[in-house]
C-alpha cells in the first residue's frame, strides 16, 4: 500500500462512566481504510462497533463517553486532537454518517428538498448551479423517482426505504471521502435492504468514496465488504479480506458466529454462554470463557496480539493464542459439534 | 389424517377509514384479506412477508386479540366465533403467545417467578406452593436456574428474558404457541440458542408453533411448512425445503433472492426487487404483486424483450401514480428549452424513452404504435388518454384477473404456477 491510508485508527480506547463502573466499550481497536474501499465492522451487541464508528468524528456523548487513548488519522490530520469546531466542519463534509433509523436524521417538519438544500449550503460544494437543481440531481442519483415532485414531500410521505435514500442523498451533499454507515439497512425489509446495498455499491463506484459499514449481519458483510474487522467485547478478534474471512475464518469466535447463522440448510451450533459483563471483562482473550478451544494461556494477561493466519504477508490476522508462534492451529480443527468442556492447561508450552 | 389443531378459513381483518365529523366510512384497510390455513399437532408453520403484509394482524385476529371482520377459526374442530367468555379463556390456555421484545413483555416490578406464575394464577391455580414448584420446573426447562425466580427482569440479558417469556407461555401447558418475531431482537448467537430451545421443547411436549418472522433464515431453520403473505393474502405455501429450493411465486423468489448470504462469491445477476409494498387501503388490481413483479406476463398480442417489457410496465405505473412531471423529465434528458408550449412530441418521446431505457424504436410493431400514440397524447397534455392507450395494448392478465392458489398443500397464486387458476 505504501501511501498513507485515508483513515488510520490506532489503539483506540473509548470509555464510558456508568453506574456499574467505567466501561471500556472500545478497548484498543486498530484498523485502516484505503480510499474507495468498503470496510465492515461486524459484531454483536456490546462489541463496540457503533462506539468505534462514532468515535471517529467524536459523535459519542461526552460525558459519559470519552476517548481515553489512541489516535485517529484522517488524511494527514489527527482527529482526536481537533477542536469541536474543526470536527464539525469535517462531519458531513469529508466524513458523512448514515444511521440505522432515517426517521431520526430527517426533520419531520421540513420538506426533504429543503433539508438537502440546507446541507448543500453548509458545505457550499455545488459551485454556481442553482441549489434546487443540485437537490434534484442528488435525489435522482440516489434513485428516487420523479425527484422534481419529491422535493416538496415531507418525510412522513416517504416509505422507509425512500427516507433512507434521502438520508444518503444528504450524506452525499458534501461529497465525502468517507461514508460511515451504521446498520443503514437493519430497519428495512430484505427487499428494500437489497436495493439500498446495491445503491451504495453504485454510488461508491461512481464517486470513489470509502465506506465504513457497521453491521451485525454477516450476510450483509458478504454482500458489501472488501475487508472485514470482527469485533467482540471491545476488541478486534480477526481482520481479513472478505473472501478470506468467509473461506478460512480463523478466530474461534468468527467460526462460532458463522456456525450459528440460521437457514443455511445445515444444523446450527449455538455459541453458548453470554457476552462478558462490559464493566468486568475477563482476563486474557475476551472470548475464552465461551471458547471450546481455550487453554490456560487464553485465560491470563492481555488479549493476544493479532497474529498472521498465514505466512506470506496477507492482511489476514487473528487475535488468538493459536496464531502466535509456537502454537499449532490444528487444535482449532476439532469440529464444533463434538467439543467437550474446555480442556485444562495441558498442551501448552 | 387427524383433524388439524388449528384451522383458519377465509380470515379477514379490515380496518375502516373514516372521514369528517360523522366518521363516515370512506374505505377500508384490508390488512388481512381472506386467508386460509391449518396448523397440525406437533407442527411448526411459519408466516413470512415484508412489513405491512398483514402477518401480525393475522395472528392477532385468529387469537381474538382483535375481532376479525370475517372468517372462521377452529381449534380442535370447535369454532372460536361462537365461544363465550369461559370457553374463550379455555382456548387462551391452550394457545399462548411469545412476543418480539422480551424487555417490554414483563412488569419490571414483578419477580421473574411472579411473572411466570401469573398465567397459572389467572387460570385459577391458587396453591402457592404448587405454583412455585411449577415455575421452578419451567425455568429449569428453559435453561435457567430455579433460583432465578426470585430475581427481577432487569437482571437478565435479552436472550435470558426471552427464555423467561417462553417459560411463561408454557406455564398453562398449551398445545399451540404463537411466536411473533421471537428472535429478531436478539443477537445471532443468542437467536441460535432460542431456536434450539424452541425445537427441543416442541419435541418434548408435542407443541405446535405458529411462527411469524420476516427473517427467512429463521423460518427455514425451524418451520415444517411456510406461508408467504403479501398485502393481506397468502401468495404461496408449501413444505419449507420445497418452497426454499423451488419457489413458485415470483414474490417468494424475490424475497429469497434478497436475503444476504454469508458467501462473498455469490453473484446476483438479477436486479433487486423494485418499489415497496403497496398500501393495503388501495391494493393493486389482479395479482397484488404485479406492479413489482419481474415476471409480469405480456399479453399474447405483443412480444417484447424482457427489459423493454419491464420498461413499458414501469412507464404505465408512473402514469398511474402521482401526476407525471413531463417538463422535469424533458429537462433531465434533453438539451432543449422546456418552456415550449406545447412540448414537441419528438422531444417528449426521446425524454420518455431515455427515462425508461426504451430504444428509439420498439421492434414489435403493435407495441411501437401504441407507444408512439401514447407519447403524442402525452405531449398534448392528455395524460389519461395516453394511459388508456397504453392499457389497450399492454394490459397484462396479471392486472386484469386475480390468480387463486390452492388452500392447502403446495401452491402459489400466480398465473405462471401450473396449478393456479384465474378468479
Amino acid at each position: 500500500m505504501g501511501v498513507d491510508p485515508l483513515l488510520r485508527v490506532e489503539n483506540l480506547v473509548t470509555a464510558f462512566e456508568t453506574d456499574t463502573g467505567r466501561i471500556r466499550a472500545v478497548d484498543g481497536v486498530s484498523f485502516e481504510i484505503e480510499p474507495g474501499e468498503t470496510v465492515c465492522l461486524v459484531g454483536e451487541s456490546g462489541s463496540g462497533k457503533t462506539v468505534t464508528s462514532e468515535s471517529i468524528t467524536r459523535l459519542i456523548a461526552t460525558p459519559p463517553g470519552e476517548i481515553t487513548a489512541g489516535t485517529i488519522w484522517f488524511d494527514g490530520r489527527e482527529l482526536t486532537e481537533l477542536a469541536e469546531a474543526e470536527l464539525r466542519a469535517l462531519r458531513g463534509d469529508r466524513i458523512a454518517h448514515v444511521f440505522q433509523n432515517p426517521q431520526e436524521t430527517l426533520n419531520p417538519v421540513y420538506p426533504v428538498g429543503r433539508q438537502i438544500a440546507e446541507t448543500l449550503r453548509i458545505h457550499d460544494s455545488g459551485g454556481s448551479r442553482p441549489i434546487n437543481d443540485q437537490v434534484i440531481d442528488l435525489l435522482d442519483r440516489v434513485g428516487i423517482p420523479e425527484p422534481t415532485d419529491r422535493v416538496d414531500d415531507y418525510p412522513h410521505q416517504l416509505s422507509g426505504g425512500m427516507k433512507q435514500r434521502v438520508v444518503i442523498a444528504m450524506a452525499l451533499a458534501g461529497q465525502p471521502d468517507l461514508l460511515i454507515a451504521d446498520e443503514p439497512t437493519t430497519a428495512l425489509d430484505v427487499t428494500i435492504q437489497a436495493q439500498i446495498l446495491r445503491l451504495l455499491e453504485e454510488l461508491q463506484e461512481e464517486l470513489g468514496m470509502a465506506i465504513l459499514f457497521v453491521t451485525h449481519d454477516l450476510g450483509v458483510v458478504a454482500e458489501i465488504a472488501d475487508r472485514v474487522i470482527v469485533l467482540y467485547a471491545g476488541k478486534v478478534m480477526e481482520r481479513a479480506a472478505v473472501h478470506e474471512l468467509f473461506e478460512k475464518p480463523a478466530h474461534p469466535y468468527t467460526r462460532a458466529l458463522l456456525a450459528c447463522l440460521p437457514g443455511r440448510g445445515g444444523e446450527t451450533a449455538p455459541i453458548g454462554g453470554e457476552i462478558p459483563p462490559p464493566a468486568d471483562p475477563p482476563e486474557g482473550c475476551r472470548f475464552h470463557p465461551r471458547c471450546p478451544h481455550a487453554i490456560g494461556a487464553c485465560r491470563d494477561g492481555d488479549q493476544p496480539p493479532l497474529g498472521d493466519v498465514e505466512s506470506g504477508g496477507t492482511d489476514h490476522r487473528a487475535s488468538c493464542v493459536f496464531y502466535q508462534s509456537g502454537y499449532e492451529t490444528d487444535r482449532l480443527e476439532t469440529p464444533m459439534g463434538e467439543r467437550t468442556e474446555p480442556t485444562g492447561p495441558e498442551g501448552e508450552r | 389424517m387427524s383433524s388439524p389443531l388449528l384451522s383458519v378459513e377465509d380470515l379477514e381483518k379490515h380496518y375502516p377509514i373514516t372521514e369528517g365529523l360523522l366518521s363516515r366510512q370512506t374505505g377500508s384497510v384490508r390488512a388481512v384479506d381472506g386467508i386460509s390455513f391449518e396448523v397440525r399437532r406437533g407442527e411448526t408453520v411459519g408466516i413470512v412477508g415484508e412489513s405491512g403484509c398483514g402477518k401480525s394482524t393475522a395472528v392477532r385476529s385468529l387469537l381474538r386479540l382483535e375481532e376479525p371482520t370475517a372468517g372462521t377459526v377452529r381449534f380442535e374442530g370447535e369454532e372460536l366465533g361462537s365461544l363465550d367468555g369461559a370457553a374463550l379463556d379455555r382456548f387462551r390456555r391452550r394457545a399462548t403467545m411469545v412476543f418480539q421484545d422480551p424487555s417490554s413483555s414483563f412488569d419490571p416490578r414483578m419477580s421473574v417467578g411472579e411473572s411466570v406464575a401469573e398465567p397459572l394464577r389467572i387460570h385459577g391455580l391458587s396453591d402457592r406452593a404448587v405454583r412455585r414448584g411449577i415455575v421452578g420446573d419451567l425455568l429449569d426447562r428453559v435453561g435457567l436456574a430455579r433460583d432465578d425466580a426470585a430475581r427481577y427482569p432487569h437482571e437478565f440479558s435479552g436472550g435470558q428474558k426471552q427464555r423467561i417469556a417462553i417459560a411463561r407461555a408454557l406455564a398453562v401447558n398449551p398445545d399451540l404457541v404463537v411466536a411473533d418475531e421471537p428472535v429478531s431482537a436478539l443477537d445471532v448467537s443468542v437467536q441460535a440458542e432460542i431456536l434450539a430451545l424452541l425445537e427441543s421443547l416442541q419435541e418434548e411436549f408435542g407443541l405446535s408453533f405458529l411462527l411469524i418472522s420476516h427473517d427467512l433464515g429463521v423460518v427455514r431453520q425451524i418451520c415444517d411448512r411456510v406461508l408467504v403473505m403479501y398485502v393481506g393474502e397468502i401468495v404461496e405455501r408449501g413444505p419449507t425445503e420445497q418452497l426454499f429450493q423451488r419457489p413458485l411465486h415470483p414474490y417468494t423468489e424475490a424475497l429469497l433472492e434478497s436475503i444476504p448470504r454469508p458467501d462473498p462469491d455469490r453473484t446476483t445477476d438479477s436486479a433487486p426487487l423494485s418499489g415497496t409494498v403497496p398500501d393495503p387501503a388501495n391494493p393493486p388490481s389482479g395479482c397484488r404483486f404485479h406492479p413489482r413483479c419481474p415476471k409480469i406476463i405480456q399479453p399474447d398480442t405483443i412480444e417484447l424483450p424482457p427489459a423493454e417489457w419491464r420498461s413499458i410496465v414501469d412507464l404505465r405505473l408512473r402514469l398511474r401514480g402521482d401526476p407525471i412531471d413531463l417538463r422535469g423529465m424533458v429537462g433531465r434528458h434533453e438539451q432543449t428549452s422546456v418552456d415550449a408550449e406545447p412540448l414537441a412530441p419528438e422531444v417528449v418521446g426521446s425524454a420518455v424513452r431515455a427515462e425508461f431505457d426504451l430504444p428509439a424504436r420498439l421492434a414489435d410493431r403493435p407495441a411501437e404504435r401504441a407507444l408512439t400514440e401514447a407519447i403524442e397524447l402525452l405531449s398534448e397534455g392528455h395524460i389519461e388518454a395516453a394511459t388508456e392507450r397504453l392499457e389497450e395494448t399492454f394490459a397484462s392478465i396479471c392486472e386484469r384477473r386475480t390468480p387463486v392458489s390452492p388452500e392447502s398443500g403446495r401452491g402459489a397464486a400466480c398465473f405462471l404456477s401450473p396449478d393456479a387458476e384465474g378468479g
